[in-house]
């Protein structure tokens, strides 16, 4: 492109502070990055939530359980194709810190009901062989070092005692944001273990529809069934249970569009204000490019380029950094200790962290770059 | 032949009618230009002298379409640019004119050569051929070999050669040269006068000087004095190309 050169070399006239505002550019989408990654660990299970599924909880509470005898009736309603069930287990492994969610599944139907969770047919069958045995995520694998075979002691904090389970299978997600960090075992060693305090009952189940259009129905008519009893039902997409649950840390969504809408703002302010002086250091050169019969419009998109351009280096910056984080966390362990179970930086953000990015250019830049356009060549030709 | 009666035949390269440009300073009502008329041949170099604050100055912005009258034309090559829309007049003063100032007014974070080549960023020339252009003009100041230094590393003389260079590489119609030995010590500005004046001589280019300096002055074909808005013939106007006044 022939003006290249016009456009980077005015960009490095004052080196110092086009450093500086490419860096608070890159420390700004940096902070972005890392943001979605928090908002992206916080709603996992939104994104990847299946718009086939309903989630079935106890009215009162998803701690209250639910009866396993409601597995025959949700199937008996119309619209309704699979069910399964499972219970939160709340263990604790070596250390508290160490926090996974482990969840006792029932294995005939688990499988056909998420069938975004990929384990080798062998492994299965290894597992569904052993009483204790669990079939473990593939990060959480990683992050523990574990392997197949390995005994694994847990400590019950909701069910009493220390639990030992051999690891029979490693499963993989299809999708990159699918949860890998779950630990799965019996629901059937539950039940025999705690008969006296859990026998017949299920935390939760999970009912996959014939359509997802028809949800709203299938649901209303779960709890209708289930109304007037002792155990009534609260049902939901799954969608919204996750996003119920997510919610339960806060409103982390609001809290990171506060904190970005924050920082780009200020972003906005110092890049208008960097890039007003830049026209005005430049009125002369400015003026001269339009005496030797550069338009107008060509002096506003000129300004504008290099506003655009100083946002783009650094928005690249800043989302390289945040992607290599990620690597490193991937690499070296989740420093937050399963807080966090899907540290990922997705395309879709990194494009969304280049709009942004390129909208502030623009938005900084215009104010200077109309000045620019406006410029009387005279009378800046006058200026000393 | 130049002329400030208003007599010329039509066939002048510029020609100027009753031209008139006031300036509103507060209250007050300036007439700088009172209608001033100039008819220039092509190949002619006319030097405007005149006190400060005489209009020589916006007489040039006018003439290189940079500003506009108040009343009265100015027709340049048949084309009469006192009407011309904004960017109209902006695409003309690229294919017409050529400006050198007093002060170089070169960009600094550009080359010579780059600063050379800006005004063929405008044309449809391609890389190879704006290079051979750029190094041509460059030639024709004596500047071949300062090719790719910034201006900060030429000396005064040396930076307004490369702004006249940028004046001619694109061959415009017209040279307006405001001041351009104003801010260069005897020597520079006479080697910078040697060269317009070979400008003129060999390459047949029309150039219009303003000028404080008469040594500069004296190298024209013609002087005319800028008193009151109008414009008078001096005295080298006689006895080089004889103005009819």
């Amino acid at each position: 492109m022939k003006y290249s050169a016009l456009i980077l070399s005015n960009l490095f006239r004052k080196k110092i502070r086009t450093t500086l505002t490419i860096g608070s550019f890159a420390v700004a989408l940096f902070l972005f990055g890392l943001l979605a990654v928090v908002r992206g660990a916080f709603n996992q299970g939104v994104e990847v939530a299946g718009t086939d599924r309903l989630v079935v909880i106890n009215k009162v509470s998803i701690i209250q359980p639910l009866p396993v005898s409601y597995d025959e009736r949700l199937l008996r309603i119309h619209g309704i194709k699979e069910v399964t069930h499972q219970n939160w287990f709340g263990g604790v492994y070596q250390d508290e810190r160490n926090f996974f969610a482990q969840m006792a599944i029932d294995d005939d139907t688990f499988r056909s009901v998420y069938p975004e969770y990929v384990i080798p047919d062998d492994q299965w069958q290894a597992y569904m062989g052993d009483r204790e045995g669990a079939v473990v995520g593939a990060d959480l694998a990683k992050r523990f070092n574990w392997k197949l075979g390995d005994r694994i002691p847990i400590k019950g904090t909701i069910f009493q005692g220390t639990w030992d389970f051999n690891i029979r299978g490693i499963y993989h997600g299809k999708k990159v944001e699918d949860d890998t960090t779950q630990f799965w075992f019996h629901y059937k060693y539950l039940e025999e273990r705690e008969s006296a305090y859990w026998k017949g009952l299920v935390g939760w189940y999970t009912v996959k529809v014939d359509n997802p259009d028809d949800s709203v129905r299938v649901a209303k008519e779960i709890d209708e069934t289930f109304s007037n009893s002792p155990w009534e039902t609260k049902t939901d997409t799954e969608k919204a249970f996750a996003t119920s649950f997510a919610k339960q840390a806060g409103n982390i969504q609001l809290l990171i569009l506060s904190i970005g809408a924050v920082v780009f703002f200020t972003l906005l302010l110092v890049t208008g204000n960097t890039m007003a002086i830049a026209v005005r250091e430049r009125v002369r050169d400015l003026a001269v490019l339009k005496a030797v019969g550069f338009s107008d419009v060509f002096v506003l998109v000129l300004v504008l380029a290099e506003s655009v351009l100083i946002a783009a280096i650094g928005g690249a910056l800043g989302l390289g950094f945040a992607k290599l984080l990620t690597f490193l966390i991937a690499l070296f362990g989740d420093p937050t200790h399963g807080m966090l179970p899907l540290v990922y930086l997705s395309p879709q953000i990194v494009v969304a962290g280049f709009a942004v990015t390129a909208a502030v250019g623009v938005v900084a830049g215009l104010l200077p770059a109309l000045s620019a356009m406006n410029l009387n060549v005279v009378d800046a030709l006058r200026r000393v | 032949m130049v002329r400030v009666d208003g007599g010329g035949d039509g066939s002048s390269l510029v020609r100027v009618r009753g031209l008139d440009k006031k300036y509103q300073r507060g209250s007050e009502e300036i007439h700088v230009l009172q209608g001033l008329n100039l008819d220039v041949d092509k190949g002619d170099f006319v030097a405007f002298m005149g006190p400060s604050g005489s209009g020589k100055t916006t007489l040039l912005n006018l003439l290189g379409g940079l500003d506009l009258p108040t009343a009265g034309t100015i027709t340049v090559a048949g084309d009469e640019i006192t009407h011309l829309s904004g960017s109209k007049l902006t695409h003309w003063r690229a294919r017409h004119v050529g400006f050198v100032f007093q002060m170089y007014n070169l960009i600094p974070v550009l080359t010579a050569f780059q600063n050379v080549e800006l005004p063929l960023l405008l044309t449809k020339l391609s890389k190879a051929e704006r290079r051979q252009h750029v190094e041509f003009a460059l030639e024709v100041v004596g500047l071949k070999d300062r090719t790719h230094h910034y201006p900060r590393q030429l000396s005064g003389g040396q930076e307004q050669r490369v702004g006249i260079a940028r004046a001619i590489v694109a061959d415009p119609t017209f040279l307006l040269c405001d001041e351009p030995t104003g801010d260069l010590d005897r020597r520079s500005a006479d080697e910078i006068m040697d060269l317009i004046d070979r400008l003129v001589r060999e390459h047949k280019k029309t150039v219009l000087l303003v000028t404080h300096d008469p040594v500069a002055a004296e190298r024209a074909h013609v002087v005319l004095h800028l008193n009151k808005g109008v414009l008078v013939e001096g005295q080298k106007a006689d006895e080089k190309a004889g103005v009819r006044a």
